[in-house]
């Protein structure tokens, strides 16, 4: 029997019609109480970083006032202590992933980071000249950037999924682009721009099927979904900790040990290494291999904190919640004239992009914070799905499970605003 | 608080809606490009210059209201100015939207252009006001590679 995970809420025991109490929610996120300009503030960019709930704060805190030291190194008290909640919270990200085994966790800087350690490790050692790699058309700059560089070092070419109007991918022509050449796909989970939430286990299998490993970008997913890498079987997954809750600067990579344990190390210095000599080193086993200096410690302590609450709440309660209020929100700021919403996917978590006729993005932006609305505005580091809808950039609302209907209902009366004063 | 009637004054929404001079200029003799690259906004101004004057300008692109307005609104500035006109109006409009607030300066100086004085309470939104004016900068000077606000 696989074993019921209940770090993503997928526990049996948990009621699953137990009433979601947002009011009760809020009041662990102390930041949801600030006012804007004398307004409440109604925080709708939980795309770009999401807010902290004060157990993330307190671990952070209680981490510099009762257990700061370095790790894996001291003999001492201290050392051990922060050692301990350091490396507890990679057995727990291990959890939160279902990965089978806590070696298979990587801390890095964040998800972008985790792309380029997987492009640079892993990539680049095994291409060649007119080998090819395969993104998709909705992918973040974070997931383009890095495999163009290794493609334009290598000679090898980047191949791209393309999309439909909704924004879904086109699954039948990814499968012609799977050929003898294909070295790897990286696919984004939950596109940033669009919220369409890919097929990435069918995506997985297509894949296998030809013996091509594929890198998950999670960014987006993990703060929505119960994520399982087990049943995915994708051969990496990426995430930020900011974005679920946790400090900026800690992202994680999960790749299978087998992987990871034949990839040269990405960086290079103290904590990577079993012994150093002038004529050789030897490097140390995964996953600190991978994590050569000094890490963000209180970061990834505030990582294990945000896991911890997130798992209290549920991802499938938390999930149910976010899709009524998208549902919501999508039908309520449709339904204004002039707007067209980018990315109508069937399958969608958190996101709603947007495009007023005459107003530009950014003007929408700065009406919106007038009133207390954090919203982002832009190309959202997506550019080519921009392009691919014609749109030079959008507005996007994007939700947390500690959003309510009422902030929908201040973003769309601010929507009104904005029509009016440009109108 | 600040106000949005303030940046958003009803000169600026008229060049945003009908944006003057806004289209590829036949026969120029200079252009430059400039990018926003924080939110996107892009933009091409197209000059005829002969014997030191700006006899010709127009631009293309997309951008905010502000941005837009902003481009518009220089176009019809410096038409007929010489390039030591021109870029002695940018520099008194770098210092209008950058100023503190406590800092007043001549409204008649700078004619039209004072409507962007409300800009200086909206940091964020400066870069849109002065993108359309580096672009210029950068056409006046011949330079190849395009303009960065970043």
């Amino acid at each position: 029997m696989k074993a019921v995970n209940a770090l993503t809420g997928l526990d049996a025991t948990r009621q699953p019609h137990a009433a979601f109490d947002v009011e009760r929610i809020r009041e662990d996120f102390p930041i949801l109480k600030e006012r804007v300009y004398g307004k409440p503030l109604v925080y709708l960019d939980n795309a770009a970083t999401s807010q902290k709930p004060t157990a993330v704060i307190d671990a952070v805190t209680r981490y510099y006032l009762a257990e700061n030291s370095n790790v894996h190194r001291g003999i001492h008290f201290l050392s051990e202590r922060a050692t301990q909640a350091f490396e507890d919270t990679r057995a727990k990200v291990a959890r939160f992933l279902n990965a089978s085994d806590p070696r298979e966790i990587i801390f890095v800087r964040g998800a972008t980071e985790g792309i380029n350690l997987i492009a640079q490790s892993f990539g680049r050692t095994r291409l060649k000249p007119g080998d090819e790699i395969i993104i998709s058309a909705m992918e973040h700059h974070s997931n383009i950037v890095p495999w163009q560089v290794l493609c334009e070092e290598a000679g090898a070419a980047l191949r791209v999924i393309p999309i439909d109007d909704d924004g879904e991918l086109l699954v039948d022509e990814y499968g012609k682009l799977l050929n003898a050449k294909t070295r790897l796909v990286s696919l984004v989970h939950v596109s940033n721009a669009l919220g369409t939430i890919n097929p990435v286990k069918r995506v997985v299998e297509m894949a296998h099927s030809q013996g091509v490993p594929v890198v998950i970008d999670g960014a987006q997913a993990a703060p929505h979904m119960p994520i399982d890498v087990q049943e995915l079987d994708c051969d990496f997954y990426v995430f930020s900790s900011h974005k679920l809750f946790g400090p900026t600067g800690v992202g994680v990579v999960y790749g299978k040990a087998h992987l990871l344990e034949a990839m040269p190390p990405y960086q290079s210095g103290g904590d990577m290494i079993l012994s150093v000599t002038f004529e050789k080193t030897l490097y140390n086993v995964i996953p600190f291999k991978f994590e050569a200096g000094t890490p963000h410690i209180e970061g990834v302590i505030g990582l294990g904190a945000a896991i911890d609450y997130v798992a209290g709440i549920g991802l499938d309660r938390i999930g149910a919640h976010e899709a009524e209020l998208l549902a919501h929100a999508t039908q309520a700021v449709a339904a204004i004239p002039g707007i067209r919403i980018i990315g109508t996917a069937k399958e969608k978590a958190s996101i709603l992009s947007f495009v007023l006729d005459g107003v530009h993005a950014h003007d929408i932006g700065t009406v919106l914070d007038q009133e207390g609305i954090a919203i982002r505005t832009g190309h959202h580091c997506a550019q080519p799905v921009l392009q691919r809808f014609g749109v030079p950039a959008t507005a996007r609302a994007s939700l947390a499970f500690y959003n309510t209907k009422e902030e929908i209902d201040a973003l769309v009366r601010a929507l009104h605003k904005v029509t009016k004063l440009f109108g | 608080m600040p106000d949005l009637r303030e940046l958003y004054q009803e000169v600026i929404l008229d060049h945003n809606r009908r944006p003057r001079n806004f289209q590829k200029l036949e026969g120029a003799n200079r252009e430059a490009e400039g990018y926003n690259p924080l939110c996107g906004d892009q933009l091409t101004v197209y000059l005829h210059l002969e014997d030191g004057v700006i006899r010709e300008i127009s631009f293309q692109g997309s951008g905010c209201a502000i941005s837009k307005a902003s481009a518009s609104m220089m176009t019809a500035t410096v038409k007929g100015k010489t390039v030591a006109e021109a870029e002695g109006v940018f520099e008194t409009f770098h210092k209008m939207v950058t100023a503190d607030l406590s800092t007043t300066f001549d409204p008649l100086e700078m004619g039209k252009l004072a409507a962007f004085a409300g800009v200086r309470e909206f940091p964020v939104r400066v870069k849109c006001a002065t993108l359309p004016w580096h672009t210029l900068h950068a056409a006046l000077e011949g330079k190849p590679e395009p303009v960065s606000t970043e």
